[in-house]
């Protein structure tokens, strides 16, 4: 997957500002993340919030570091599951780099 | 629902959005990333995918687009996990959830009613109760059609209550229940499959397993007949084969290339017949029948379902109807991407990247080129033991269509309870996420 030309990656820090908008989205760039975090919430809990009771972790304010060391051990086959193993490998790692650092940035 | 109630429904509507006859697009954009003033996104459906994107229009544009949910049902009845009811370790109850988070917490209006017909150029709604409704963009997620006169006699064996198809979640779901219950012991119970594509492709064979659970409990001598369109089980054929040649041996038989063209439910004994194109006739006490399927009614009515006169073709990177500009088709009812399911989690997924796509479009911006789709799907092979198929899907723009990433997805290695235990917090979050 490739990012738009309209705008570039330049690392953590960028993004990080970025995507300190909660589920809203207050411009284009933003709007990206939250969309592409979107794609966690079926299981995770919208805003990566979980339910009461949860099963699986909830995501919001989980330090992005250990959420990018997590997805990259279900990736390689480090961390077993039952699933995430599967749905890690569909993303690349500049993809769980901008989830990690958007949910870091989410109120629990 | 009472006339009353109805009419309070629609006067709320109209004060929120200042009459309704006139509503529309009224503001002028002032610039890229101004959502017009009382923009409206009218949302036709509130399943998995159309109450999804209710909510999500109203997350990404900041509360910001005007939002309204036509819906005819009181509450939300999953279809995922309602194979349970059969099985008896559930009720509905414990699927249905209402639709009162969607207005409290979001601010959506939610009209319970049906939409008559649409007028694509006017941009304009009709309901049923007569109230039409302008919208700046339509979101369609009306689910699927069953082909009733695909298979001689159905209709007429349906309408009288003997045939059932329980495919969609509801009233009659349990009412197939009780058929089963009523079933003697060394009774049949026969399942009759489309051909793919049709709504939840392991949904079938999981019901044979439920069916097959309450029968080991309850009424030993009895047999699943599962009678099947397409030449091989569909989805997690392995698991679902493996399950039914051990846990349920004897009891579930699966016959491939049956498929079903006609039904006999007239038998004062109350057996029932069902017809094939080719293979000898079979007789059940208890006949499900599932006709093939389309895109909803008000889809087709529309002129929308431009493949094979079933299926509505979308434009993949914002689920733009390929006819229709401004309708955004979500859900079971559009013509798939390759290796794309029929499914909730789909639905769920399809309404967010097209959520995003109409507040990216109604502020000016450029609509994100490389969206991404998950899906996740649980089948019980019994109470407690869980089966699921996993995959993620990239939109290749080369190809303007979404395809399963390489090396990502797959099944459950073999049933387990721990994934039963995942299955319900994937129902109770996507519940949540869809419509808390």
């Amino acid at each position: 997957m490739f990012l738009s030309n309209s705008w570039q990656w330049v690392g953590l820090g960028w993004i990080s500002m970025a995507a300190v908008a909660p589920v809203q989205a207050q411009d284009a760039q933003s709007l990206r993340l939250s969309s592409l975090a979107a794609t966690c919430a079926n299981c995770h809990g919208t805003g990566g919030r979980s339910i009461d009771d949860a099963a699986v972790p909830g995501l919001a304010g989980m330090p992005a570091s250990y959420a990018v060391d997590q997805m990259k051990a279900f990736k390689s086959g480090a961390r077993p599951a039952t699933v995430m193993h599967q749905i890690a490998k569909g993303y690349s790692d500049v993809q769980i780099e901008q989830i990690a650092v958007y949910f870091a940035a989410q109120k629990k | 629902m009472t006339l009353d109630s109805r009419r309070r429904e629609l006067l709320k509507l109209a004060s929120a959005t200042g009459g309704l006859a006139t509503l529309g697009l009224s503001g002028c954009a002032s610039g890229p990333g101004a959502i017009p003033d009382k923009a409206r996104v009218l949302v036709v459906g509130g399943g998995y995918g159309g109450a999804t994107a209710a909510k999500y229009l109203r997350l990404f544009s900041e509360q910001k687009i005007d939002v309204v949910l036509i819906e005819p049902g009181e509450a939300f009845v999953s279809c995922p996990l309602s194979n349970l009811v059969l099985g008896g370790s559930r009720q509905l109850g414990d699927l249905t959830v209402p639709y009162a988070s969607l207005t409290r917490a979001h601010g959506i209006t939610v009209v319970r009613d049906t939409v008559a017909s649409i007028d694509a150029t006017q941009k304009l709604a009709v309901l049923s109760s007569g109230a039409s409704i302008r919208y700046d963009k339509l979101v369609l997620s009306p689910g699927i059609d069953l082909m009733w006169d695909s298979v001689a006699g159905l209709k007429a064996a349906h309408t009288s209550g003997r045939v059932l198809q329980a495919w969609k979640a509801g009233p009659e779901t349990a009412a197939l229940r009780r058929q089963l219950e009523a079933m003697p012991d060394g009774g049949v119970y026969a399942l009759a499959i489309p051909e793919a594509p049709y709504r939840c492709p392991p949904g079938p064979y999981e019901r044979a397993c439920q069916v097959a659970s309450y029968f080991k409990a309850a009424k030993p001598r009895s047999k699943v007949l599962v009678l099947d369109a397409n030449p091989d089980v569909t989805s997690k054929g392995g698991l679902f084969k493996k399950v039914w040649a051990e846990q349920y041996k004897g009891m579930v038989e699966y016959r491939p290339q049956h498929k079903a063209v006609a039904v006999d439910a007239s038998a004062a004994s109350g057996i029932n017949v069902l017809k094939f194109e080719v293979q000898d006739d079979v007789q059940a006490d208890v006949l499900n029948v599932l006709p093939p399927m389309r895109a909803g009614a008000i889809a087709v009515q529309t002129g929308l379902a431009n493949s094979n006169a079933r299926w509505c073709g979308v434009k993949y990177l914002n689920f733009e109807s390929t006819v229709a500009k401004d309708i955004h088709v979500l859900g079971d009812s559009i013509q798939l991407a390759p290796l794309m399911p029929k499914s909730a989690h789909m639905a769920n997924s399809h309404a967010k990247v097209a959520a995003a796509a109409i507040v990216a479009e109604l502020s000016g911006w450029e609509i994100n080129p490389a969206p991404m789709l998950t899906n996740t799907c649980y089948s019980f092979v019994d109470d407690n033991t869980v089966v699921h198929v996993a995959s993620v899907h990239e939109y290749v723009a080369a190809e303007k269509t979404f395809k399963t990433v390489a090396g990502a997805g797959g099944l459950s290695a073999a049933p387990n309870e721990l994934e039963g235990r995942y299955a319900w917090n994937w129902a109770r979050t996507i519940w949540a996420d869809t419509l808390g």
